[in-house]
């Protein structure tokens, strides 16, 4: 706790915290002090003038002068009124030409100012106005700034630099021609801004404003269902219809702030695209259908498929509810272990890795505690563009002094802001992460004690590094040795370190050793433990950990509980009244490879999209054209909806009640906003109404509340969730009884291991499985852009986001495209031994010399139909950051 | 096409934010401008955001964002002059050269800018076209001097 300090405000003796400044001291007794630059998550500045007050005496502007004891404050003298008055007209006349009716009303904050120091309209007559009126940029989507309203203060640009790190804009021009801008000529969009909104939802005046804003009749707390970083938000409602979303300040997982799709990405809710009736395919069309109908057909094949010729795919965006209740439908209805979902194709090594060397495969440390990290070392994440609430931690980190280092084959957003950036083969990352651990222990920079205290295997890890000489690392890696020496001794030197990673890790052929080397590294430096250090695999999707910890997986009941462990096995078999399969079931490929070579026959395909994600695409497309019943469960017709036999409508996060867990292990509330959509039904209702229809018990639950009570009595890192404790603020797992207050970073004394030590796994370096020849001299990676989500089903039906956005682009290095005589915007044709497809070029450096990079969001464009299925051994992830192709002019 | 022949002399300076105000006039000495597409490299070189490079730019008078004419045409402003009509002198050059203060003709002959003063006060109103007074003048013979010229 900060010391308290005694000073007098207006004659009155408080106590403040001794580090307040003025106005903070003043605004904590609740003593309004007029302030419009100020704001409570900017450092301050000092720029309106409003803030004016007498310290002892003098007139000091309140914002920034720091409380000193026994100061003599006060806040009403004549002096401080006169002058501020002066300063009032000021930025009036400057502020919709001086007229003190703003239209925004009380959400104008210098309105209420200029009422409260009692603004006399007429005496504004003495200034002259500035003549000029310069045009409303009305060139974002989703926002517009007036110059004629504002006033300067600055919030936006701080906002933007200090709490987002773009600084998309600045103060240009000088003097009376002062503006908020970017470069000359230029428009916001043409920018550098990524539209997040947060200057706008800080904007005092109404010069930055929403487009289109419609004022909600009411709000529900929920939480956000795009990426993993799990934001609290308030859903804006009118009538049944979405019209707002803003940041929940309380929640610690953002305090407040949203990107781009979490702010205003909700729209595709209303989108008439919606799915509001079930459809059945009669005659190769699909035609409308009753619920009755549906049911009744679905429930007859798949009681004709029981065992394992059925098999479920869950789904990353449903509740921890929903998927409880698919894997239970799936094991205790139709009596197989086959049941997975897409994190199979995205963070299955993390899982499957960081239990071999930790124990747990979650993220170990709290999204905000990253912040206060000394270095990051990010890899394989495109951090601010996947998850961009994490990605303001990384820049809260900067600023504070922290160091970054970016390795990435692609010069990424982070790069920018890194102390080093290392742009390194696609592939090649047990080199770079073994050879940066070898510089580590040749120099002595690990941590002995940690080692001897906490860790197994370092002698037979040690022995293996062996063979990561510089001459063979900067071979695989194409990186010169003294840059990984750089890295080493930056990630080593500077505790508490924190790794951050994603599908630039997992998405190979050796994603799981990958992983296992990114936790050595985190072992070896004692990283591991702490708030602010530790390993962070970033999920991708709202609820792809919670799907996990709901075992929606083929080997493990909810918790991780080992399907072939016979004491878990009679646990589940007790609890659900029935007999349970011990043979772990297929994954994600296995089961639509298993419907041309297995006994697939019925697929129950939830909120995925394998027509688009799944690599080596057209592949999955035939199994879902070949296999005799598809039902697709989902909010749209999506791609591979096209292939069922029966669509079920599925309601949106929006329209139900139940939990995500985002990527730092909070398992936070998702809340009805309004009601589902035309007939439409939550996805926990379809899957108990075809376990019922198929005479099934255990599947009669009045709310997501009562299958959260299940989940909680069979899953030891959930035993103390419940709703009600959840109500204001997620518990992060483990969370095993009603009274622990839950688990803020893993790992603090013991691993959970048998013996409770972090191993050590010594590691050998392998090729990608697919590397580039004569024939497709390029590799191909794969990417994601801020503005979409997944294979977009979501987000391009945000018209807002599709302008933004609005197809895929081939990113190829000029160096290659001058080869192939391809500049930006010409069409080309990406071809690889699996498929083809053809997008514009975009010729930038961002790509490396060799490599292009494609995202998968796009259907007119389907990148997976490129990509290579030869898989992970362990995790079985296919490899789709790499792949060969050929480029040429369609 | 402009950032292509960059390097030497961005070579010249330290990669960080201290770097940018002489980048900048090193830039411009060698383009004559600032083009829009530089303000971007000059960002990368001195590791600054763009939108603080057009900041810092836009807030100098010393820096230009349009290319220049062959002909530099200079109306003073200074106390003499501006008695004297210099801004008469400045709406008829805008209007004969069919451009505004700031700007350049778009065959880039000429390019209009306004000076604090050019030190020949006894010769108000004057402007200089590049480095050559033209002294005591009036609208109507700025209108011939430059009409002439213009066919």
């Amino acid at each position: 706790m900060s010391q308290k300090i005694e000073v007098s405000i207006d004659g009155s003796t408080v106590m403040v915290d001794a580090s307040a400044t003025v106005l903070e001291a003043a605004l904590e007794h609740d003593l309004f002090i007029p302030h419009l630059c100020h704001h409570p998550d900017l450092e301050p500045a000092g720029v309106c003038r409003l803030c004016l007050v007498e310290v002892d005496g003098c007139l000091v502007t309140a914002c920034n002068t720091p409380v000193t004891g026994g100061a003599e404050i006060r806040t009403d003298t004549e002096a401080v009124k006169e002058t501020r008055l002066g300063a009032v007209e000021l930025l009036l006349v400057n502020h919709h030409h001086g007229t003190v009716d703003c239209e925004e009303g009380d959400a104008c904050e210098l309105n209420r100012i200029a009422r409260f120091v009692g603004v006399d309209e007429t005496r504004l007559d003495r200034y002259r106005p500035p003549d000029r009126s310069l045009p409303v940029d009305t060139s974002n989507p989703f926002f517009a700034f007036d110059p004629s309203i504002c006033v300067l203060c600055g919030i936006c640009v701080r906002t933007c630099d200090e709490i987002v790190g773009v600084a998309a804009i600045d103060f240009v021009q000088r003097g009376f021609d002062t503006t908020i801008g970017s470069a000359p000529g230029q428009q916001w969009i043409d920018s550098d801004c990524v539209s997040c909104g947060e200057c706008v939802a800080r904007c005092p005046t109404g010069a930055l404003s929403f487009t289109g804003f419609e004022t909600p009749e009411r709000e529900v707390t929920t939480t956000c269902t795009y990426c993993g970083c799990g934001c609290g938000i308030h859903l804006g409602v009118a009538g049944d219809r979405l019209v707002s979303a803003r940041g929940q300040r309380e929640n610690p997982s953002n305090e407040g702030r949203l990107c781009v799709k979490g702010r205003f990405g909700f729209t595709f809710v209303n989108s008439p695209d919606r799915l509001t009736t079930p459809l059945i395919r009669r005659n190769g069309t699909l035609e409308e259908a009753t619920w009755d109908e549906a049911l009744d057909l679905v429930a007859e094949k798949f009681s004709a498929s029981r065992g394992d010729a059925f098999a479920a795919i869950a789904s990353a965006k449903l509740t921890n509810e929903e998927n409880y209740l698919i894997q239970k439908f799936s094991r205790a209805v139709m009596g197989t272990n086959n049941v997975d979902h897409c994190a199979r194709l995205c963070h299955s090594p993390s899982v499957a890795g960081l239990v071999q060397s930790f124990g747990s495969g979650a993220m170990t440390s709290s999204s905000k505690d990253i912040g206060d990290a000394r270095c990051i070392f990010a890899i394989g994440t495109n951090t601010t563009a996947a998850h961009p609430i994490i990605g303001l931690q990384v820049m809260r980190s900067i600023r504070a002094g922290g160091k970054l280092i970016v390795v990435n084959p692609r010069e990424i957003e982070l790069a920018r802001y890194a102390d080093l950036y290392i742009q390194n083969r696609a592939g090649s990352d047990v080199a770079l992460l073994m050879g940066m651990m070898r510089v580590i222990v040749d120099e002595g920079l690990h941590d002995p004690e940690f080692i001897e205290a906490r860790c197994e295997n370092f002698e037979a890890f040690r022995d293996s590094l062996g063979q990561y000489d510089e001459a063979t690392v900067e071979e695989k890696t194409g990186v010169p040795f003294a840059q990984i020496a750089e890295a080493a001794r930056m990630y080593a030197q500077n505790s508490p370190a924190a790794i951050l990673y994603a599908m630039g890790i997992t998405q190979h052929t050796h994603g799981t050793d990958n992983v296992l080397a990114t936790s050595n590294l985190a072992l070896l430096t004692g990283n591991v433990g702490l708030p602010s250090g530790g390993l962070n695999p970033l999920r991708g999707q709202s609820n792809v950990q919670g799907a996990c910890d709901m075992g929606a997986l083929p080997n493990v009941y909810p918790g991780y509980q080992n399907v072939a462990i016979p004491e878990v096995k009679a646990k589940f078999e007790q609890a659900w009244g029935v007999e349970l399969d011990d043979v772990p079931g297929l994954t994600h490929l296995e089961i639509l490879r298993g419907v041309t070579a297995g006994p697939i026959r019925a697929i129950y395909l939830v909120g995925e999209n394998p027509a688009l994600s799944e690599a080596d695409a057209t592949h999955a497309r035939e199994a879902m054209e070949k296999v005799d019943f598809l039902v697709v469960q989902d909010i749209f017709l999506t791609e591979s909806a096209e292939y069922a036999d029966v669509v079920l409508p599925a309601a949106s996060f929006a329209e139900k009640d139940g939990t995500f867990t985002n990527t730092e292990r909070r398992v936070q509330r998702v809340r009805k906003a309004i009601p589902p959509v035309g007939d439409s039904r939550d996805d926990a209702w379809i899957t108990c109404a075809i376990a019922r229809r198929m005479g099934e018990e255990g599947f009669d639950f009045e709310s997501a509340e009562e299958v959260m009570e299940e989940i909680a009595s069979l899953t030891p890192s959930y035993g103390g969730i419940t709703h009600d404790r959840i109500e204001q603020v997620g518990l992060q797992w483990p969370c095993p009884e009603a009274s622990h207050p839950g688990t803020r970073y893993l790992h603090a004394e013991t691993f959970p291991r048998p013996g409770g030590r972090g191993r050590f796994f010594p590691l050998k370096y392998r090729p990608p499985d697919e590397e580039p020849d004569a024939e497709y001299p390029l590799v191909l990676t794969t990417e994601r852009s801020l503005y979409h989500y997944h294979t977009a089903t979501m987000t391009r039906r945000v018209p807002g986001l599709e302008t933004l956005r609005s197809e895929e682009l081939v990113e190829i290095h000029p160096r290659d495209a001058v080869a192939l005589a391809i500049a930006s915007g010409d069409r080309v044709r990406v071809t690889s031994r699996r498929g083809e497809v053809e997008a514009h070029a975009l010729v930038t450096e961002v790509s490396p010399p060799g490599t292009i990079c494609m995202t998968f969001h796009f259907h007119e464009a389907p990148t997976n139909v490129l990509t290579n299925a030869a898989y992970d051994p362990v995790a079985k992830i296919p490899e789709t950051k790499v792949c060969a192709v050929r480029v040429e002019r369609a | 096409m402009a950032t292509t022949n960059l390097g030497p002399v961005l070579s010249a300076f330290e990669r960080r934010p201290e770097s940018l105000i002489p980048l900048l006039q090193s830039v411009q000495e060698s383009l004559g401008y600032l083009p829009p597409d530089v303000l971007g490299t000059v960002a990368r070189h001195a590791r600054v955001p763009r939108s603080r490079v057009y900041g810092v730019a836009s807030f100098y008078s010393q820096f230009r964002f349009n290319p220049v004419g062959r002909h530099r045409v200079a109306v003073c402003r200074g106390t003499a002059c501006h008695v004297g009509g210099a801004r008469f002198i400045l709406e008829q050059l805008e209007r004969t050269l069919e451009i505004l203060e700031g700007q350049t003709t778009e065959d880039m002959e000429y390019s209009l800018e306004t000076v604090a003063c050019i030190g020949c006060c006894g010769l108000a109103p004057c402007i200089s076209v590049n480095d050559e007074v033209s002294a005591k003048l009036t609208p109507m013979k700025v209108r011939k001097q430059f009409k002439k010229a213009r066919k």
